[in-house]
């Protein structure tokens, strides 16, 4: 009874104009909230693991501070990016038939399998090789339940040979080289979902997997931005201004890049101006204004470019503390205005008639199994499984005693 | 560290994975003929699926509107209340341009209210400005390219031999990706059962030698309905063919559909 009336007091009323198939005037959209925070989820997942990589194959050795930190990030979003979509289900019991009969022509079932190798072949892996030998050294040295952890997590596995260690950062970095395929493999398959489905003009591009992962890598850069500086005033510890500079760098290029090809979409839709497009205007202008224009476009895009841009110019002449901020509200900016984006993909192609001849406003529910609230938990719990993971893993207490490359990193984490 | 890998060890791996490749045709069959048992459609013993191809003919012209057919659906189908339609009417009014205007035709309205189950409400536009008015009847256009059955992540969606692309209830995970892929509008998610459904073109009946209910009781006859496999010369089937010009909806897509019209307005999507 509460939930009806919380969701009465909040929900906007559905409402049609023109003309929609009888079975698309629903109340409430297919697709809900929920599949708003899926993509978007994922995407941090991938943009994160990019970041790390930056250091392994790369070696952008200002990100060392980073490295650990990034991945970690990317195991507590990537622990929740298929929440969202079990929720959603009308039979979520039945959902292990998509890993156990999966129909190989569909990209959700594609996913299931590219989701369980991301996580079981290349994060968890990359992650046990590079904490292996701290592993070994906190589980002799921590007690009670975060020895038993760590003991548990070493797999018995307690050589710290130099032969050990070196095969442990070989395969670090052979596992890194194999997931920045697969993390664009697996964030590319997030918008193939919506990119395959040929009957909604809004969904239905070729360019759709490339725009997800290059929102995707923007997204979750700007997620490491933000996290460190969050991390760095809990611990109150001194910032890395090379790395956050560093970060910065590879924000605005990610951005510049994603803009770019997310114009070149928009220009080809309106050069081409296919049977659809008339309704597609419609939804730009009315529909998803404040989302499209103000949030994707002004928020998420302009004026992060526009600050991003003038510190790459002007890095030196500006102190410390504003280019922190800069940096700050542009990762903040740019969180934001990805998740705009996924509002407006998901939304969007659901907000008009495939008869393309009216619009539709669907409710969205408060509380319920699909509302709003559902939506905002599965946002934050993501940061409380890194919460946990930070205190387990990059605990300031624990000693880092990896003689490897990467103990300029554990050093120097905040 | 010694390391584990040897020429025997990796002709051996190699050997495995092209074992491995070369099963996948054989486990796929295996997989259809477990399909081919195991998955419900609804039909008695001894129908065989494969010597029947069905297929249906809709002549627009002579569709009046009734809405009868909707209605039979919903009762036959047991298709809850609300926005939820295996079949449906579309009401098309389109208007004399304005004078001046250069245009053929002015402004096309369309209407569906209730799936046009209970008929449809007086017309909005005064008689002598419109131009055109037609009825189309809609419903599951039997692509043979289904949109929907290729997304379905587990296989539940799945075209029958005999041309009708039905649902196993019982193994839908209600994800509503066929909802999304179909252009045409004819799926929705049962809010009871909460799965996929659409038009099975009645298969309890047509695998019993019966017409489907929208076809049975359509007072205009403009819904033809049989079987291209078992066609007599003198089925309806083969009269609407012989003396018709038919098109699909939305051909452009590549689906194929089964869903043959006859007197379509450009309009009509």
């Amino acid at each position: 009874m509460t939930s009806q009336l919380t969701n009465a007091a909040t929900e906007v009323m559905p409402a049609f104009t023109g003309y929609v198939y009888p079975n698309e005037a629903t109340a409430h959209p297919i697709w809900s909230v929920l599949i708003v925070v899926y993509p978007y989820i994922t995407g941090l997942v991938a943009g994160a693991f990019i970041m790390a990589s930056l250091v392994r194959v790369f070696r952008v050795k200002a990100l060392e501070p980073v490295y650990r930190f990034s991945l970690l990030t990317a195991l507590a979003f990537l622990l929740c990016a298929p929440l969202p979509l079990l929720c959603h289900l009308g039979h979520p019991e039945r959902c292990f038939e998509i890993l156990m009969t999966p129909h190989l022509t569909s990209p959700m079932a594609v996913f299931g399998f590219v989701y369980a190798w991301y996580l079981m072949a290349v994060l968890l892996l990359e992650l046990w090789f590079d904490y292996r030998h701290d592993l070994v050294v906190w589980s002799k040295t921590e007690s009670g339940f975060k020895g038993i952890l760590y003991r548990l997590l070493t797999v018995g596995v307690t050589d710290l040979s130099e032969p050990a260690v070196k095969l442990d950062a070989r395969m670090g970095k052979i596992l890194s080289i194999v997931g920045i395929p697969s993390a664009f493999l697996l964030h590319g398959y997030v918008g193939f979902i919506f990119g395959s489905i040929k009957a909604n003009p809004w969904w239905g591009n070729p360019l759709m997997p490339i725009i997800f992962i290059l929102s995707a890598m923007s997204s979750g850069i700007a997620l490491c931005v933000f996290n460190y500086q969050v991390l760095t005033w809990v611990r109150r510890r001194e910032m890395n201004m090379r790395c956050l500079d560093t970060m910065a760098m590879f924000l605005f290029y990610a951005l510049v890049v994603d803009a770019a090809v997310e114009a070149l979409d928009w220009l080809h839709r309106a050069f081409a101006a296919e049977e659809g497009f008339q309704v597609l205007q419609v939804m730009i202008r009315e529909k998803l204004f404040y989302t499209l224009s103000v949030g994707q476009a002004l928020v998420g895009t302009l004026l992060p470019f526009l600050l991003l841009g003038s510190l790459q110019l002007l890095r030196r002449r500006v102190p410390e503390v504003v280019r922190r901020r800069m940096i700050f509200s542009s990762a903040a900016m740019i969180l934001v205005g990805v998740l705009a984006m996924r509002w407006n993909v998901v939304m969007g192609g659901q907000l008009f008639s495939k008869s393309l001849r009216g619009v539709m406003s669907h409710k969205f529910d408060f509380t319920g199994g699909e509302g709003w609230l559902m939506g905002l938990f599965l946002l934050i719990l993501p940061f409380i499984i890194l919460a946990m993971l930070l205190r387990l893993f990059l605990s300031e207490r624990l000693p880092s005693s990896e003689p490897g490359p990467h103990s300029a990193a554990a050093a120097s984490l905040p | 560290m010694k390391t584990q890998f040897n020429r025997r060890s990796a002709l051996a791996r190699l050997g495995a994975t092209i074992a491995g490749a070369l099963a996948l045709p054989v486990a796929r069959k295996a997989k259809a003929a477990v399909q081919y048992f195991l998955v419900s459609s609804g039909a008695p013993k001894g129908y065989d699926p494969k010597d029947h191809k069905w297929l249906i003919c809709v002549d627009a012209t002579k569709c009046i509107g009734c809405g009868l057919c909707a209605e039979a659906c919903k009762k036959e189908n047991g298709v809850p209340e609300g926005p939820y339609f295996r079949t449906w009417i579309e009401r098309y009014i389109i208007t004399k341009p304005k004078p001046g205007s250069e245009e053929t035709r002015g402004e096309t309205l369309v209407d569906s209210p209730d799936g046009g189950m209970h008929g449809f409400p007086e017309c909005p536009v005064p008689k002598d400005q419109i131009e055109q008015s037609f009825f189309v009847p809609k419903l599951c256009n039997l692509c043979e390219h289904p949109p929907c059955v290729q997304v379905c992540p587990v296989g539940a969606a799945f075209k029958a031999p005999d041309g009708a692309v039905l649902i196993d209830p019982d193994y839908c995970i209600g994800c509503g990706f066929c909802v999304q892929a179909c252009p045409y509008g004819a799926r929705f998610l049962n809010p009871i059962t909460h799965t996929a459904e659409k038009c099975t073109l009645c298969y309890h009946r047509i695998t019993r030698g019966l017409k489907p209910a929208c076809v049975e009781i359509c007072p205009a006859e403009a819904r033809i309905f049989g079987d291209l496999k078992h066609l007599a010369p003198d089925d309806p089937l083969q009269q609407f063919y012989e003396t018709h010009r038919t098109q699909v909806l939305k051909p452009y897509l590549g689906t194929e559909p089964r869903v043959l019209y006859a007197g379509l307005d450009e309009e009509v999507r």
